[in-house]
């Protein structure tokens, strides 16, 4: 991958939720897309400014818990019945029931290693290096007790100049411009 | 007698007037407080000398583990007190007593996740790592007690050159399944929820080292909102698995019980009870646990009167359930009018272990039931550490009452024999709970133990207005 260089984009500080959402609410309305919020914890309204929505976690997990069910199951099957028979108080070698358990503890088991390490993959974590690093205040706030709004340098709309006069309507503490 | 006058002022600032309800948050936390509290306990550079002492303490008290196995290696399990008939001694007691106290952590963190009750937030993070180290001790019971715990891995399906398989009509092995799931999801959905507050820490640590290795367990989080989003997600499905998990792994344990055909086993009240009961003894602990850490490293702000009040609350509905369920158990001995049963009972209660029964009654029964229901009790600190205590020894006993006075008295009375623990049951035992108190002791100072961002969607400050109206204003609407 060629070293990327130049501005990623501009960094717009608020100190209240609602003043973030505000200003991502207008940039979206202003046509920005690529624009990120950064927050010390879930703010749902400002994914909602983003249009952010549908994750497709819950898929994954649903995969991975029909992927385990079907190999525990099968496993289970194939043991019990044709790899090692064993006739045990005259139980049928197919005895469901006593497979239920196992089977049911398999499903939960990659369903939710699905959901969380998708997570972390639909997430592009880890991830350690990142340009936002770079800016002198995204560091101190961003996982503490500020609430951040990125307009990124390769969005269509994305001009310099016009861009920081857009942001600076909002009053944010700052707008630092941040490089790759 | 009532005398007539005002109402008197509620002085306590933590009761909140409109309620007449302890706050779950102490008033006047910001973001940056709570945060700056939190990250410190870990961050700073001096460690307590009280938490060096203690752990110098619980680590000499789990050596007691090191030397106890290394015997049990050495020697074989006839160095324990288990014969025939009575061949499930302490190592099947300390880890179904051991696994059923995880189970207030997932509770904690997932049930009460799905049912919003918000004020779990504080307590969340170290009720889960509670569960963990109760599981890692548990574990190695079962593992030992098969003998030769160097061949332990004969348990898992694997295609081996001797061409045996497990045997899955057996609930022994449905209990590997469940342990080791329940092991998995439980460190997954701890790390998971940590990851945010370790790029919190990433950012505040000032030694190098720290925020190396801080900064590779947070992966890079840096809290972006679509992040977030997908991590909510998986939050609230890992939260939905484990609900169903924590209920079927004491269920299957149960199950080890309640599948043998045994006079005091075999019952169909045992899944729900042995539930309700680990709920109870995991509360407890984590009253254990909580009550010295609030005080130690100052956190009445964070984990207040109400978590203790609430706790409280939980260990009474689920003692009741256990109350009911050893009710019922004496009931049925009667009125199934099955002779086993009724001696198995009457054994039980007045036989040569019958003094464990009223143990048992006494501490889980008598002593927390009758003075649980007193909101004074319940949020009188001390009195609910030393009621912890009285509850962890009763559940003890009870799967002590379960394991031993079932198998000494057998169908058979010239089978009959007694059960004697011996000394090296004594240490393994007393070992772990010095492994327990060991590990939590690191974890204490070297994780966040109050998980920052969920006590930060709890303040009235994140409260979002639409317009983007300042902070002053939307703290004093949220008042």
């Amino acid at each position: 991958m060629p070293p990327r260089e130049g501005v990623y984009g501009l960094l717009a500080e608020f100190n209240t939720p609602s003043e973030l959402v505000h200003a991502t609410e207008m940039a979206h309305r202003a046509g920005y897309r690529r624009m990120e919020c950064y927050t010390p914890y879930p703010v749902e309204e400002a994914a909602e400014a983003l249009r952010f929505h549908k994750t497709r976690v819950p898929l994954l997990c649903l995969l991975g818990g029909l992927a385990g069910l079907t190999t525990g199951a099968l496993l289970e099957i194939w043991i019990n019945v044709w790899g090692y028979p064993l006739n045990l108080r005259a139980m049928p070698l197919f005895s469901w029931p006593a497979f239920v358990v196992p089977a049911y503890e398999m499903t939960i088991l990659f369903a939710g290693l699905s959901a969380a390490f998708g997570m972390i993959a639909l997430n592009g974590l880890p991830q350690l290096y990142h340009p936002l690093f770079n800016a002198p205040n995204f560091a101190s706030g961003a996982t503490t007790d500020k609430f951040f709004l990125c307009l990124e340098a390769n969005d269509p709309r994305f001009e310099g100049a016009k861009t920081r006069e857009f942001l600076e309507q909002f009053s944010p503490v700052s707008v630092v411009e941040v490089d790759h | 007698m009532a005398t007539q006058g005002p109402i008197p002022e509620i002085v306590d600032p933590m009761i909140d007037p409109r309620t007449g309800e302890y706050a779950v948050i102490a008033p006047g936390q910001t973001f940056k407080s709570v945060t700056q509290k939190i990250a410190g306990i870990v961050l700073t550079s001096n460690t307590p000398i009280a938490w060096m002492g203690g752990l110098f303490l619980a680590a000499t008290v789990a050596l007691g583990v090191v030397i106890a196995v290394t015997w049990l290696v050495l020697k074989g399990v006839g160095i324990w007190g288990i014969t025939i008939p009575g061949a499930w001694g302490f190592a099947i007691i300390n880890f179904v007593w051991w696994i059923g106290i995880g189970h207030a952590g997932t509770l904690i963190s997932a049930i009460l996740l799905l049912f919003k009750q918000t004020w779990r937030n504080s307590i969340n993070r170290f009720a889960e790592a509670m569960t963990i180290f109760a599981v890692v001790c548990a574990g190695m019971f079962p593992l030992l007690h098969v003998g030769r715990p160097w061949l332990g891995y004969w348990l898992l399906p694997y295609p081996n050159t001797m061409n045996v398989w497990p045997q899955f009509r057996s609930p022994l092995a449905w209990d590997v399944f469940a342990v080791s799931t329940y092991a998995t999801i439980s460190v997954v959905f701890w790390y998971i929820g940590m990851i945010p507050d370790l790029g919190t820490l990433r950012d505040r640590a000032t030694m190098p080292l720290a925020k190396y290795i801080y900064g590779m367990l947070s992966l890079g989080w840096r809290g972006s909102t679509r992040h977030w989003i997908r991590y909510e997600s998986a939050s609230l499905l890992l939260a939905g698995l484990s609900t169903p998990l924590v209920l079927s792994v004491h269920t299957t344990i149960s199950f080890d019980f309640a599948v043998a055909a045994m006079a005091g086993w075999h019952t169909t009240i045992f899944p729900p009870y042995f539930v309700a009961g680990a709920v109870y003894s995991g509360f407890a602990m984590v009253l254990t646990l909580a009550i010295p850490i609030r005080k130690f490293y100052h956190l009445e702000d964070l984990v207040t009167l109400r978590h203790l009040d609430n706790m409280a609350k939980v260990m009474l509905a689920t003692g009741s359930i256990v109350g009911y369920g050893y009710g019922m158990e004496v009931f049925m001995s009667w009125y199934s009018a099955s002779h086993w049963e009724f001696f198995m009972m009457w054994n039980r209660m007045f036989g040569p272990m019958g003094w464990a029964y009223w143990v048992l009654i006494l501490t889980n029964l008598a002593i927390p039931l009758t003075t649980l229901w007193s909101r004074k009790l319940r949020v009188n600190v001390g009195y609910l550490f030393f009621l912890s205590f009285v509850v962890n020894i009763g559940m003890w006993f009870e799967r002590f009452v379960i394991v031993v006075t079932s198998l000494y008295r057998d169908y058979l009375p010239s089978s009959w024999g007694t059960y004697r623990a011996t000394k090296w049951d004594y240490m393994l035992f007393i070992g772990t709970w010095g492994l327990f108190t060991t590990l939590f002791l690191l974890f204490a100072r070297l994780a966040p133990m109050v998980p920052m961002s969920e006590i930060r969607m709890m303040l009235p400050q994140t409260k979002v207005r639409p317009g983007g109206a300042d902070a002053e204003v939307v703290v004093q609407e949220a008042l």
